[in-house]
Parts: structure tokens; C-alpha cells; sequence
């Protein structure tokens, strides 16, 4: 590990970024809107403050998964993957490179994503509205890693888009926002208890319903980070510098 | 200092289930330009990859710069050019030197100088995506300049080049050579062959010839390079 380089490539994906305004709209933009859209397609009912919190943990997931996955991708099919694993860079410090970088993004996209929802939306808050940015922020973080993960095993943008369905869709039906974690069948709540993403709604839940369950939070939030950690080992593990 | 600076001996590589090499033994001496010869398919970048760490190699031993190909010793002291240009496309020249340069760990000043070798100065605030082929190509040698490593291994390098950056180019590894670097250099343009010292020949895997351009005419009875690759190649046949 190497700091230097890290902070480097750090720099080097976020000038990258800057060149991309799209990307930098749905990182930023996009989670915030469709949160609006939902709290006005359920104006006048009591499904906003319920789900509000759960998509909350959803949209900035996906966004960044898709972005990290496909940024990863494209430095893999261009080459410049190649070219680094012959110079001094550590695979890890290529990984937590990119994850400071889209780490950096996520803390605004975080910020703008439950302001909007509390200020804009109307999302009632019963705990501290600063851990409903602490909790999206490591729930970003965690599509950035499994991104990176899930890029090793992708040869195409194609392949990756394939992985939404595959590896998010599930986790979105089993996260408890149709139905309570807690009412599902029993072997699907046990199934749920192992996906990180029902730990990030059942943070968000929680933050926004009870004003004294800070504990709960916390330790949800552990959790969740610690699939992020995980995602980045095995993103290292894959990640080979010679190719057969 | 040691005298050569790639030695493979019996050199096998596998890919998927071709036999993409097969038992190659061959030598770069150090501080020369080797020409890296042989038709489309023959196996000449799979032995770069081998020699810059990125290819697995099947059996046999592959020595660079006195330790084993791949050592994380070498990452520093090796410079790769790859077939095609491996650079961000959505970086600036000058950005992408910048940091390719940091990871090397090269002075800051080696950016400027880098650019100046392959005549990029001007382009520098350009995006790579927003520049020719040839102009990719280069920024891509200038990345693998940076910290001025020992060993350059470059992948047809001068591809999509006009003949006079061509010459321009093989003026600057003339240069290079002469300060000491070793230059493994592969190419289709049979002219480029005669300004290297020394040729390797592949066909199918095999090393068909390790010579200096003169003997390759010589031995071919033929006046000029591309005529002598044909002879080569096709006798072998
Ligand atoms: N990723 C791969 N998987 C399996 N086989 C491969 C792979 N890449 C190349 N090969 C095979 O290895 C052989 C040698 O390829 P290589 O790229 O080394 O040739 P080359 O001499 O560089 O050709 P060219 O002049 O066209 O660049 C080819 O027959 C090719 O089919
Ligand atoms: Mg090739």
C-alpha cells in the first residue's frame, strides 16, 4: 500500500469525471429526482414516509454501481489496466484509489440526496437527520466496491448491466421494502439477513422512525461497511497482473 | 552491468489451447535496438507480455534486466508500449502523463521532456479522445518514456505514422539506445528493421532467426528487407 499512489489515481478518476457531466448528473442529480418523483406519485398517502427511507438506500447504490462497474470496465478494455499492472501501482491501491474517488462523490451525493429528500420531500425524520447521510454515504460506498468487484467478472458494458437484475434486483425484493423483512417467509428472511443492502434500509428505517435507536443504526451501518471491505479484498484477489 | 537484458531460454506459452509459443530461446543484448520480426499472429506480442509481466508463462525461463520476468523489482525499470494505445481517452495529454509520471515516480520535469521526444508539446491541453491515431500512439510512447526505464519494450510503435515521425521516432531510439537503454522494438515495416542491430524472426510460435539485418539479407540472398522476410518466411513454410 502506498499513499502517494493511491491519492493519485484518486485525482486521476475524478479529473476524469469532471470531463463527464453525464456521469456526474447521475451520481449527483438523478438519485434526488426519482426520490421526488416517488414522494409526488404517493402525494397524500402515508407510502412516502414508509419507502422514502428504503430508496434512499437504493437509487445512490445502483447509481454508483453502475458507474464504478462501468469506469473499472473501461479501464480494463482499454488497456490502460494492462499498462498499470506493469508499473508500481498495488492492486490495492488501484482499488481503494477508485473507492476514495467515487467516496468523494458519494459524500455529495449523499448530502444532496437526503437534503433534498427532508427539505424538498417532506421525509420526517424522527432520529438525527446526519446519520441518514452517514448511513447513504457507506451505502454508496458499497456500490462502489461490489462495481469494482463485479467489473473483473464483466467483458462488456452489456455484462454489466447484466448484474443488475442478477446481483441488485434480488436484494432490492428482499430488503424489506415491499414487505417487512420480518413478515417474509422464514427462508427468505434468513436469505435477506445475509444481502448488505437490507442492512442499509433496515439503517435508514430505523434513523427515520425511531429517535432512539441510534445503536441499531450504528451497528447496521458496520455491517454494511463490512461487505464493503470484503467487496474490495475479493476485488484485489481477482484482480491479476498476468492474464493466461 | 550485465550483457544481456532479456534472456529467455525454452520459452513456452500457452493460450487457451494454442501453442502461441513453443520452446523460443533468444537474447537481448543490453544497451541495443532488437527488432521483433514475424508475420500477423506469430506470437510477438505475446512474448512482450511475457517479458513487461502480464503474460503467464507456461514452462521455460525468461530472465529481464538479471531477475525473473514479472519481479516487482522490474516495474519500475521496464517501459511498455502496448499494440494499441493504452492511455484515457478522457484525459488530457499532459494529464495522463502527469500521472502515469507519478506512478513511475519520475521528476516532474520528465513530463515536458517526454513531450518534447515525441513532439506532443503543442497538443498537450488536448484530450487523447479528440486526437488522431498516430497522435495516440505517441502519447502512449511518451507514457512508457516517463522515469526513463532501462528496458523499453514497444509494441509497433510507430504504426499509422508518416515516414517522417517514423524517422523522427527511430532517430529518438537511436538516441536512447546510445545512452545505454535496451530497445526491444516489434514491427511490420521491413525498412525499420535495418536500422535495429539485431533482428528476432518468429513463425508460428518459433524463433526462425536471430541475426543482424545485413546477415538476414545475406543469408537470404535478397537486396531488401520485405524481400528477405518473404524468403525467410515463405522457405520455412
Ligand atoms: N487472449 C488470447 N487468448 C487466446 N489466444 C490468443 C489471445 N491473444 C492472442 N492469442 C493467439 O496467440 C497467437 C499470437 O498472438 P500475438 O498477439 O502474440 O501475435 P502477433 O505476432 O503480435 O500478431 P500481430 O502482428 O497481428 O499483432 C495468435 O494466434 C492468437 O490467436
Ligand atoms: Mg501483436
Amino acid at each position: 500500500m502506498n499513499v502517494g499512489l493511491t491519492l493519485a489515481t484518486t485525482g486521476r478518476v475524478l479529473t476524469q469525471v469532471r470531463h463527464d457531466p453525464r456521469t456526474i448528473g447521475l451520481l449527483i442529480l438523478v438519485p434526488s429526482l426519482l426520490l421526488g418523483l416517488m414522494a409526488w406519485i404517493f402525494t397524500d398517502t402515508p407510502v412516502f414516509g414508509v419507502v422514502g427511507p428504503a430508496l434512499l438506500a437504493l437509487f445512490p447504490f445502483i447509481a454508483m454501481f453502475l458507474v464504478t462497474s462501468i469506469t473499472m470496465l473501461r479501464e480494463r478494455r482499454s488497456g490502460t489496466l494492462e499498462r498499470l499492472m506493469t508499473l508500481p501501482l498495488g492492486r490495492v491501491d488501484l482499488l481503494l484509489g477508485y473507492t476514495l474517488a467515487f467516496g468523494a462523490l458519494a459524500i455529495v451525493q449523499a448530502l444532496v440526496a437526503v437534503g433534498f429528500a427532508v427539505w424538498v420531500c417532506g421525509l420526517t425524520v424522527a432520529g438525527d437527520a446526519w446519520l441518514l447521510v452517514l448511513v447513504a454515504l457507506v451505502d454508496a460506498l458499497l456500490g462502489t466496491t461490489l462495481g469494482l468487484m463485479a467489473s473483473a467478472f464483466a467483458r462488456s458494458e452489456f455484462q454489466v448491466v447484466q448484474f443488475l437484475p442478477a446481483l441488485v434486483f434480488p436484494q432490492v425484493l428482499l430488503g424489506g421494502i415491499f414487505v417487512p423483512r420480518d413478515r417474509m417467509p422464514d427462508v427468505l428472511n434468513a436469505i435477506s439477513d445475509w444481502l448488505p443492502l437490507s442492512h442499509a434500509i433496515e439503517a435508514l428505517q430505523t434513523v427515520s422512525t425511531d429517535a432512539t435507536g441510534t445503536g441499531t443504526v450504528l451497528r447496521e451501518t458496520v455491517i454494511v461497511a463490512a461487505f464493503a471491505v470484503a467487496a474490495i479484498v475479493l476485488g484485489a484477489v481477482t484482480l491479476r497482473r498476468t492474464t493466461p | 552491468m550485465m550483457n544481456s537484458a532479456i534472456e529467455a531460454v525454452d520459452l513456452v506459452v500457452h493460450r487457451g489451447r494454442r501453442d502461441v509459443l513453443r520452446t523460443v530461446s533468444a537474447t537481448v543484448p543490453a544497451g541495443s535496438v532488437v527488432g521483433l520480426l514475424g508475420p500477423s499472429g506469430s506470437g510477438k506480442t505475446t512474448l512482450m507480455r511475457a517479458v513487461v509481466g502480464v503474460q503467464r508463462i507456461t514452462s521455460g525461463t525468461l530472465t529481464v534486466l538479471g531477475l525473473p520476468a514479472g519481479h516487482p523489482r522490474l516495474r519500475s525499470r521496464i517501459g511498455y508500449v502496448s499494440q494499441t494505445p493504452s492511455v484515457y481517452d478522457d484525459l488530457t495529454i499532459r494529464q495522463n502523463l502527469t500521472y502515469f509520471g507519478r506512478i513511475v515516480g519520475a521528476p516532474a520535469a520528465d513530463v515536458d521532456r517526454v513531450l518534447d521526444e515525441v513532439d506532443l508539446r503543442e497538443e498537450q491541453r488536448a484530450l487523447v479522445r479528440d486526437l488522431s491515431g498516430g497522435q495516440q500512439n505517441r502519447v502512449s510512447l511518451a507514457a512508457a518514456l516517463l522515469g526513463s526505464p532501462e528496458l523499453l519494450v514497444l509494441d509497433e510503435p510507430t504504426v499509422g505514422l508518416d515516414p517522417v515521425l517514423r524517422r523522427d521516432l527511430w532517430d529518438l531510439f537511436r538516441v536512447l539506445a546510445s545512452r545505454g537503454t535496451t530497445l526491444l522494438v516489434s514491427s511490420h515495416v521491413m525498412d525499420e528493421a535495418q536500422r535495429c542491430d539485431r533482428i528476432l524472426l518468429l513463425r508460428d510460435g518459433a524463433l526462425l532467426a536471430d541475426v543482424t539485418p545485413a546477415e538476414l539479407l545475406e543469408s537470404t540472398g535478397t537486396s531488401d528487407a520485405d524481400d528477405a522476410f518473404l524468403a525467410l518466411v515463405g522457405s520455412a513454410r
